[in-house]
């Protein structure tokens, strides 16, 4: 039996539901989130926190969510003073303002097309990248494509802290893209420098080096959430 | 553990003499940075132990180098790993044949910064300049193809020199380390929690592996005895872990063929083995799952027995489509006698893990030297001989089965019970080891007394391996070379760090 066959024999394995409504357990680790008012035992998480995402203020406590790095002392499996954990996966920010879905629902007519930089990534972002394709996700049916070519990328995805040495590399990409483009960091890498940045060997995430548009949280975010990331910059997070 | 002190003039022979009585380098670690003092760190492959030699070298010269004999002619396994230092601390190794563009590139750094060193500055001089690579074919005709750092997909950074006379690659330089993060050198003077977040995140798809050989040279050094659901469940999520990781590259060998629809499959059953993970301790790749003194949190036994059914199932599927590809001679036309190490670079280069079981090297660190609770498991790493792509993948096939073996008999004995020990910071050196997904991976670690980390020498498998690489890719059709990279399994985050 060829491949092709045993492929249409073994049936579609694509989740139905959108991409925010998708909940099969193990499919996203959450994301402490912002709290006010907040309990005292709540507040003095802000001395466990390796990243200094966890700010204490105001009587409440705000999480820089991009400086998370997910190393779970927080979570509510592990602390009993944990702060809430948000179970969805609307976890993309605009980096400067808030994302202008409407505007950019003409720049690109709902499909783009993505070119990734690894710019000093542990493997688990882009591991996360790369389940897009996995029939479960299947970014394709939502009209994303990830394609090597600079000339007909839309959007420069960025994983990593961005190391000394990728920089160029990540500028000559950037300057590659023909216009209109977007850049999406992806990960705490990425967004804030997360574990590695800033440091003698890396800067404090894309941001240091190209104009950033949106940054998503997570060390690493999981698919859904990058799924939703893309679809926010094709102008249409209803898919 | 010995630890034998040495003059630099008796070094070669010392090393050499451990060599021939069967012992192979780990790793060289430079343990003093300001009066930097060597230590060479040896494995026997015939039974438990290890060995150091430990040497001081010479004052500096008159040019504020110094000087110490090369390994590397008489041990070629040492030859990144004194590429590796003169670069970070700049020592020099006299009789070294190649020094120089290694970990720092020279379109980069100066010469000489040697930012591990103590007191150099960690705000580098950073240049920019031109680099082109070295030449060495000289044939009529010939010229070097770059492919890289920034290639394909979603492929890691890395820059690869083809060397080639038309449609055959005569040889493939690696150029590595664009995605050097310098963790050896973050990690002095973070708390020792900290440091530990830096090391799950050198290679994120081997974490817990890396994560859980910083834990244990930690734990010795604080002298903590480890609870015992606490050693059976890292094992365990260790196997998992190895599972995860070898369907990704068998995956990404499917794909390096263009077979979409067991490459989809493969994908599909990893993505069921991430969210296991997620549901059962949180976090898809294990981050957090593992800290000093035992785990994070506690796993549900139902949950976790539901989830070892699940797995048999995964990797009763995987088995099924590795039988198929078996059938498929179009496919394995493509990974059959090509990218080939002999068993004896296969030793001389110290590769490690199942590319090296795949040359008929069947060395294990759960089996030779035991940790965790694998001495309460019975299993026999498998090895091939032919050295070629199709033996790898052959060798990753048995050993998921293998992992998911020892799983099912540490699972059934599991007890319940604590899962962590309280701590002091107290200070000391400890020197641990783990089989990683990719093979052996050895930590030198040093702790103050405030619970700082002052030391990490981190030599992981991805490591070793790639200094193989360029005897696997010698003469080979251009449109073999994707091929030939999957099947070696080579993380590029984990060697760079
Ligand atoms: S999980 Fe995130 S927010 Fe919580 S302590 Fe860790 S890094 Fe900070
Ligand atoms: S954000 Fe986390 S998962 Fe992503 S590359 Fe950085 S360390 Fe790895």
């Amino acid at each position: 039996m060829s491949w092709f066959v045993r492929g249409i024999l073994g049936g579609i394995h694509t989740m139905r539901r959108a991409v925010r409504a998708e909940s099969a357990p193990g499919t996203t680790p959450g994301l402490p989130t912002s709290v006010s008012p907040a309990t005292a035992e709540q507040r003095a998480l802000e001395a466990i926190c390796p990243t200094n995402a966890i700010v204490a203020e105001d009587g409440g406590v705000r999480v820089r969510e991009e400086r998370c790095v997910h190393c779970m002392r927080c979570s509510p499996a592990v602390t009993a003073a944990s702060l809430p954990w948000r179970d969805d996966v609307a976890w993309v920010r605009g980096a400067r303002r808030e994302i202008d879905e409407a505007a950019l629902r003409g720049a690109f007519r709902r499909s783009i097309h993505v070119r990734v930089v690894d710019a000093g990534d542990c493997g688990s972002c882009l591991s996360e990248l790369t389940h897009l394709n996995d029939p479960l996700y299947n970014m394709h049916r939502l009209g994303i494509f990830v394609t090597p070519t600079p000339r007909q990328a839309d959007v420069l995805v960025v994983v990593g802290p961005v190391t000394e040495q990728m920089r160029s590399a990540l500028l000559e990409a950037y300057d590659a893209m023909p216009e209109p483009k977007r850049v999406l960091a992806i990960g705490a890498c990425a967004s804030s420098g997360g574990v590695f940045g800033p440091s003698f060997t890396s800067a404090a995430g894309a941001g240091d080096v190209v104009p950033v548009d949106a940054v998503l949280p997570g060390c690493p975010p999981p698919p859904l959430a990058i799924l939703d990331a893309l679809l926010a910059l094709t102008g249409d997070r209803t898919r | 553990m010995t630890i034998r002190t040495l003059a630099p003039d008796q070094l070669v022979a010392a090393c050499n003499e451990l060599r021939l009585a069967g012992w192979r380098l780990a790793t060289i670690a430079v343990t003093d940075s300001e009066l930097p003092e060597l230590r060479y760190v040896f494995w026997n492959t015939n039974g438990p132990g290890w060995q150091q030699l430990r040497v001081a070298p010479p004052s500096p010269m008159p040019e504020g180098v110094r000087r110490i004999p090369s390994l590397t002619p008489t041990i070629v396994a040492a030859d990144w790993l004194e590429r590796e230092i003169e670069d970070l601390f700049a020592i020099d190794f006299e009789g070294h044949p190649r020094l120089g563009d290694f970990v720092l590139h020279d379109s980069r750094w100066e010469e000489g910064v040697g930012p591990m060193r103590a007191g150099a500055r960690t705000q580098q001089a950073l240049v920019e300049r031109a680099w082109r690579p070295r030449r060495v074919l000289r044939d009529e005709g010939a010229f070097v193809m770059p492919v890289g750092p920034v290639y394909s997909g979603e492929a890691e950074s890395a820059l690869f020199l083809l060397e080639t006379v038309g449609e055959d690659v005569v040889r493939t330089v690696p150029r590595l380390f664009y995605k050097y993060r310098g963790i050896e050198k973050l990690a002095q003077q973070r708390s020792v929690d900290d440091a530990l977040l830096l090391v799950e995140r050198a290679n994120g798809t081997s974490a817990f592996a890396h994560a859980w050989t910083y834990c244990m040279a930690a734990e010795e050094i604080l002298q903590l005895a480890v609870p015992d659901r606490a050693l059976r469940l890292r094992t365990i999520f260790a196997e998992v872990e190895r599972i995860r990781r070898h369907i990704a590259v068998l995956r990404a060998i499917v794909d390096s063929t263009a077979l979409w629809v067991p490459a989809a499959r493969l994908l599909e059953l990893e993505e069921h083995l991430l969210r296991m993970c997620g549901d059962l301790t949180g976090h898809r790749y294990l981050f957090g799952f593992t800290v000093i003194g035992g785990l994070q949190r506690d796993v549900n036994d139902e949950a976790l027995t539901r989830g070892v059914a699940r797995m048999k199932a995964i990797v009763g599927s995987v088995r099924s489509i590795v039988v198929q590809l078996e059938r498929t001679s179009s496919f394995l036309d493509r990974i059959q006698r090509v990218g080939i190490l002999s068993p004896e670079r296969a030793h001389e280069f110290g590769v490690v893990g199942p590319f090296a079981r795949a040359s008929r090297v069947a060395y294990d660190l759960r089996r030779i030297q035991p940790y965790g609770a694998y001495q309460d498991a019975a299993f026999e790493p498998p090895t091939a001989s032919e050295g070629d792509g199709y033996a790898r993948l052959r060798v990753l096939a048995e050993e998921i089965a293998i992992s998911l073996s020892i799983v099912e008999q540490l699972e059934r004995d599991l007890r319940p019970g604590p899962v962590r020990v309280e701590w002091t910071p107290s200070a000391g050196e400890a020197l641990a080891w783990c089989e990683a997904p990719a093979g052996a991976t050895v930590q030198l670690l040093r702790l103050n007394d405030e619970g700082r980390c002052t030391l990490l020498r981190f030599t992981p498998p991805s490591f070793r391996n790639w200094q193989s690489f360029r005897w696997v890719t010698e003469d080979f059709a251009f449109q073999d070379f994707p091929i030939i990279l999957a099947t070696c399994g080579l993380s590029v985050a984990e060697n760079d760090r």
